[in-house]
Order: C-alpha cells, then structure tokens, then sequence
C-alpha cells in the first residue's frame, strides 16, 4: 500500500518549500494565454522581457546588486556551477571552498581541473579563520563559502570572513551560496562582502527550475553554457518566463514577509526541538549554540539509524530528510556531520526537519509525538 | 501480512511485488544500495533503483532505499578479496543472501513492523506436515536459485516469501508485461555486481591486492608454462593452460593451486577426480541428514546434481568420481527437490 496520508506534516522546507500563493499567480498568464522568446524583437517578445526584466529589478533589489548583475539560470545548483567555474578563464589559481558546502559547490570545484583546497570547520561547523588563513594566498581564484549550511542551518560569519579573504586572497571572487539563507535572511546585508550570490528559487516558495546568480561589482564570468549568448553573454539559453516571473514574486513576497515569519517560525522550531530533547534521552541538538537559520532543527538520535527512523516517520506521515543521500535516493554518511567531527556512527543517526511559514503549532506537536513514538519503538527493536 | 519486498530493479522482484499484493498483503517496496564503487551492472545502480522506484509507483505501492554498502563491504566485498588471497574461489552472491538480504535486510523489516520479507528469487518454500519450513528448488529447472539460498534455516524460512519460486521465468516475463512493468524485458543480472563487466575481476582484484604470476608446474614437478597471477587461478581451469600440454595436445587442467610458492599443478581429467569433497561449515535447513541417507549434492550454481552421502566428518561422498570444486565453493545437499543445506569446500 503506498502510504499517502491525508494531511502530511511536512518538515523539509530546505528540500523544496511549498509555494507561495503569489508564485502560482505571477506565472499563471505565463502557462496559459501569455508567451513569447523576450531575446525577440516584435511585441510579443516585449511583453515577455518585460515580465523578466521586472522580475530582474526585484531580485536585484534583494540581492543588493544592479539589475544587470542578476543571471537567471536553471537553478542554485547551476547557479553554483557557474560561480565557481565562470571566473577560472580569466583567473589562474585554485579554487577554495569550505568543508560543509553543498555538493553544487564542492563538486564543480573538483571538476573545475583546478587545485582545490577545503577550508575546515569547527565542532559547531563554522568556518575556522585559522584553517581559512593557511588555503588562501594571492594565487587563489575563487572562493566559495556558504551563507546557511543545508543540513545544519548553521549560518557563516560572512561579515567576519569577507575582509579576512580580502586581505588573504587578495586576486579572488568571493562567492555564497545562498539558497538556504534567502528565505530567512536580508541577504542584500548579511552577503554584502560577497562577489557572487546564487539563490534557488524552490526553496523560497518560487517554482522550481529557476536560480539566481548575482554579480556585484565587475567580476568577470565566462559562460557554462553555449548558445545565444542570453543574460549579457553569461547564461545563454531561452528564458523560462513562467519561472522567472513567479521568482520574482516570492522574492517579492519574502521581502515583505521576512521579519514577520523569522520569529514565529524559530518559536516553533525551538518548541520542536526542545520537545523532543524533554521526551528521549540520547538526543543531541546538532551545532547548538551556533547561529543557525530559525526553520532549521538537525538532531541526532544517539546510533538509531536515520533510514528506519525516515521510514517511520514517513508511514506516519511526517515528512523529515536525514540531510545527505546520493542519486540512488540512499542515505549516505553525511560530509557537513563528518567535516565537524561528529563520528560516522553517530552522522548516520541524523534527522534533519525544516520548518516554514506555514507550519502550525499542531504540526509540531504531532511531529513530536510521532518522532517520540517511533524513537522508542525503534530503540526497542534495535539488536543490542 | 505486511510484507517488504526487496526490489532489485529486475524482473523478478518486480513480479513478486505484484504477486504479495495480489496475494492481498500489504506490500512495501525497498532497494538495497549494497556497492559504493563504479560498476556498470548490477543490483545497486542508480537505474536499478530508478526501475524498482517505477515499478512501486505503478503498483501504488511506497518504495524506500536502504543502503547496506558498509555492510555490503564488511560482509561479501572484503571477505571476496581475502578469499582470492589465499587462493580460494569464494561465492559472494551466497555471502549476499546470507549477510544481506537474509539478515540485515530481514532485521531491517522485522525492526519496522514487517512480518515477513520477498524476493524474486526462483526458489519455494513449503511447510512441512511438522510446521517445519522446507526451501525447495525454482520450477524452472533452468533458473533454480535454491543452490544460492542453501544458507537460510527456519528462522529466516518462517519470514520469506518467494513468489516467483513457482513460476517459469518465461511466465514472470509475461506477467511483467501484462502489467506493462518497465522491467518486462530487461534483461537478467549475471556473475558479479560488483565486478564492471570491462575491467573484469582481474582488475578489480589488482586494484585491492598484490597479483603474483604464477609458475605452472606438471605432476612431476617439472616446469611448463606460467600465468599472470595465482590468485586468479581455480581448480579445474583449463583457461590459459594451451601451452603447457604434455604431450602437446593432451587436455590440462588446473588441480592444484598454492598461493605462498606461487605454484600452479596442473594434470589430466583423471587427476581431478574425486569421490569425497570435504566441506564446512555446514548450515543446515532443518537439521543434518539422517546417517548414510542417499541425497544429491551440487557444486556450482547450475551443476549437475550427483547422488551422494554425508559424512559427518565434515565430508560429502559422491557416489561416483566428480571433478574437484575449487575451495571456497559452496557445496549443496539435496533430498529430492529440497534443499538439505551446504557449506564452502575446503582445501583437500
């Protein structure tokens, strides 16, 4: 029987986060009686490039760069690609990133054919100056560390570390991956040292298939993809209309929203948190007390494996993610839990439940019981 | 029941998730992620998985993905490599069914509430008139896996199922169509999985552990050819032996393997027959046959099954002289169609 309950509690915000009623609006005439290739030159094509271009004004407002440093690609993970790959033609170097970035990050570096160096992180997986210090010199081209992690929610001193790579690299780009953060915080101000901001458009209640890659300043990129040289010659490939301009409305929307919904949702994710940690022993609260994202809660749930648990959860209908898996759909022992020292056995024990704006009081408390319940029975079974 | 169906992706398993619901039990699907390495074949790839998860969705029915590949290392992967070390040909599909489909993944699904698990294995279980569970072989003849599930006693017998176990491959492939399973015709998994079919097991083995060449020597003693690396040489090999024939033309076989000197003997058909194959440990289905009881007993996964008896020495005696089975192969003991149980040879 596929387990399908009626009314899911859904705790992966950062997987894909619902979207907002105003997305669904802005891309309606999109999908329906509007259409036309903005790159055209009839009024058809005007009427589309309009509806880029104000989309374009928003994020660019959001991002705290000029219109025309904003890049609409597929997505946060292109967006990704193309800050770490698009500044090495016309820069030697290495590239630099941090130990707990997202595989979007990590692994164009590693397939950039350049040297690349990991900035290590400490217990609570913040970024150590230290560490930063002995991979960064003047031969490094791009450096890329994170604003929110993924799995943790654990958000980079980005303000601290932006002078510090000035100084210690002084010819790199200096890029944050943003995706997690966009929903939470005022990244025109938190990323203001950056060079590159990427965002994701499903993870801020925008539709999925669509990203931002910001450029401030004059960094100079060189494109990923080939073809008819759209977004200034950095991100060629039709426009994908609908997505852009339903983008554009969640960011939008968050802007308006953001303080409203920051502490009301870290209220619900502490009561969830603290709930769980009063009703089981063996539950460790991962990177407390670092700054973290308010919609983000990683536990860990002393050997229980993630997977049986996820099952449980899932039959009772909580939707939660243990943070890392590969292509297959299987869990793998988590690189972010691993580069803070966290031993494997305990990375596999992980769960990772991120709440939104629209979570409810109720949900949490029923998130509680079901986790609670299936920990004990799990433990219960487990073979000593 | 609330049965979990271990969904390799192929047609058999796919089959025998239709066949538990059909059956009118509640069904859950599961992949096991078993290798980590680069493969192109096999149980544990991302197509695999992606097929299984196809199939769950058109029979309505939840799929999840376990990965065991730690497990799947401790248990088959490093044990094969050792077992080449030492000059042994080991079975790790046996190793599989016996540490990971029939313990990790059984443990799983009992962990979760399941009463029992299925595969798509063509093997049967029956109950016996005591409550015992009997594993028989496949019906078809050509597709019987019984040989590889020897392992499984009563304890893992009272919770599977093996809904294939009854059926014709050719029927499972019909059946599979009937329900317009993307699986329908793909085609069977064979030797390895771990093993990519272009680097072979030659050179998974060379990237784990030093290869010796190897001096091939006649029953005299007397040096007549050489081969690249005693680790991959089996008992009973003719592969690679062209020119150490004396006389030339004659047949050789491999039948004898000594890794420390690095020593391959090799000699006639006549030099490789035997009439006791000594073996252990045994595990047995439902207890160990009774004294000098008339069974069958086969060497490999479709070998030709011969009437012997146990001894409980730790010996099978073959009614009449059969070419040796390298050491580390499983020997299974049969009564009629039902599995008695089995162990790896051992060196003679």
């Amino acid at each position: 029987m596929s387990v399908e309950i009626d009314q899911p509690v859904y705790l992966d915000w950062a997987a894909d986060a619902p979207r907002h009623a105003a997305t669904a609006e802005a891309m309606r005439p999109w999908l329906t009686e509007r259409f036309g290739n903005p790159s055209g030159s009839h009024q058809v094509a005007r009427r589309a490039r309009a509806a880029v271009d104000d989309a374009r004004e928003v994020v660019a407002s959001f991002l705290g760069a000029e219109p025309g440093g904003v890049i609409f690609t597929s997505g946060g993970t292109e967006a990704d690609n193309l800050a770490v790959l698009g500044p090495l033609a016309s820069r030697p170097g290495a590239v630099v990133v941090s130990a707990v970035e997202h595989p979007a990050v990590i692994q164009a570096a590693r397939a950039s054919g350049r040297e690349t160096r990991i900035a290590g992180v400490d217990a609570l997986g913040v970024v150590d100056p230290g560490s930063l210090k002995r991979v960064l010199d003047g031969e490094v081209a791009v450096v890329s560390i994170q604003l929110v992690n993924h799995e943790t929610g654990v958000i980079q001193p980005l303000a601290e570390l932006a002078p510090r790579i000035r100084k210690w690299a002084p010819r790199a780009v200096f890029h944050t991956d943003a995706v997690q953060g966009a929903a939470w915080l005022d990244l025109a101000h938190v990323t203001a040292g950056a060079d590159l901001i990427s965002i994701s458009g499903h993870k801020i209640g925008g539709p999925q298939g669509v990203g931002v890659l910001a450029v401030r300043g004059g960094a100079e990129l060189a494109p990923i993809t080939h073809g008819g040289g759209q977004e200034r010659e950095r991100r060629s490939g039709s426009h994908n209309v609908a997505a852009i301009a339903g983008l554009g409305a969640a960011v939008a929307a968050i802007e308006a929203e953001q303080d409203a919904r920051r502490a009301t949702v870290e209220a619900l994710r502490d009561r969830l948190g603290q709930s769980l940690i009063a009703s089981l022993p063996e539950v460790v609260w991962t990177a407390q007390p670092a700054v973290r994202a308010p919609g983000h809660l990683h536990l860990r749930f002393g050997g229980l494996e993630s997977e049986a648990l996820l099952f449980k959860l899932d039959e009772s209908g909580v939707c939660a993610s243990a943070g890392a898996a590969c292509a297959s759909g299987a869990l793998e022992p988590s690189p972010v839990l691993l580069a803070m020292g966290v031993a494997k056995r305990d990375a596999g024990s992980s769960l990772r439940l991120t709440l939104g704006p629209s979570t409810t009081e109720a949900e949490v408390d029923q998130a509680v019981a079901v986790i609670a319940k299936a920990v004990r029975e799990l433990r219960a079974e487990v073979p000593a | 029941m609330r049965v979990l169906v271990a969904m390799s992706g192929g047609v058999d398993s796919s089959v025998a998730a239709a066949l538990v619901l059909e059956a009118g039990h509640e069904a859950v699907g599961a992949t096991m992620k078993l290798w980590g390495g680069s493969s192109d074949r096999g149980c544990c790839s991302v197509a695999d998985v992606d097929d299984a998860q196809r199939v769950a969705q058109q029979l309505g029915i939840s799929h999840h993905v376990f990965n065991f590949s730690e497990d799947f290392d401790r248990h088959v992967v490093d044990p094969y490599v050792a077992a080449h070390a030492d000059g042994l040909t080991p079975n790790p599909c046996v190793e599989c069914n016996r540490h990971l489909k029939f313990d990790r993944f059984l443990d799983r699904a009992v962990q979760l509430g399941f009463d029992a698990v299925a595969t798509g294995h063509h093997a049967r279980v029956a109950t016996g008139p005591d409550g015992g569970s009997a594993l028989l072989r496949g019906a078809d003849q050509a597709k019987d896996q019984s040989y590889v599930l020897h392992m499984l006693g009563q304890k893992q017998l009272k919770r599977v199922i093996l809904p294939v176990g009854a059926m014709t491959k050719a029927d499972v492939r019909a059946r599979a169509a009937e329900l317009q399973l993307r699986t329908a015709a793909k085609a069977d998994s064979q030797d390895v999985c771990f093993i990519s079919r272009a680097g072979g097991r030659e050179e998974f083995l060379r990237a784990r552990i030093p290869l010796h060449p190897a001096e091939v020597v006649d029953a005299e003693g007397r040096r007549v050819g050489t081969l690249p690396a005693v680790e991959l040489v089996t008992v009973g090999q003719r592969r690679g032996l062209a020119g150490s024939a004396h006389p030339p033309g004659e047949r050789r076989y491999v039948v004898d393997v000594d890794v420390p000197t690095a020593t391959v003997r090799v000699g006639s058909l006549d030099d490789l027959l035997v009439s006791e194959v000594p073996v252990g440990p045994m595990s047995w289905v439902a207890g160990p046959p009774y004294p000098d009881e008339g069974l069958e007993v086969q060497m490999s996964a479709h070998g030709q099954p011969e009437p012997a008896r146990w001894s409980p020495a730790g010996r099978v005696l073959v009614g009449r002289p059969v070419r040796r089975v390298a050491a580390g192969q499983s020997v299974v003991l049969y009564r009629g169609d039902a599995v008695v149980g089995g162990g790896p040879a051992l060196v003679a």
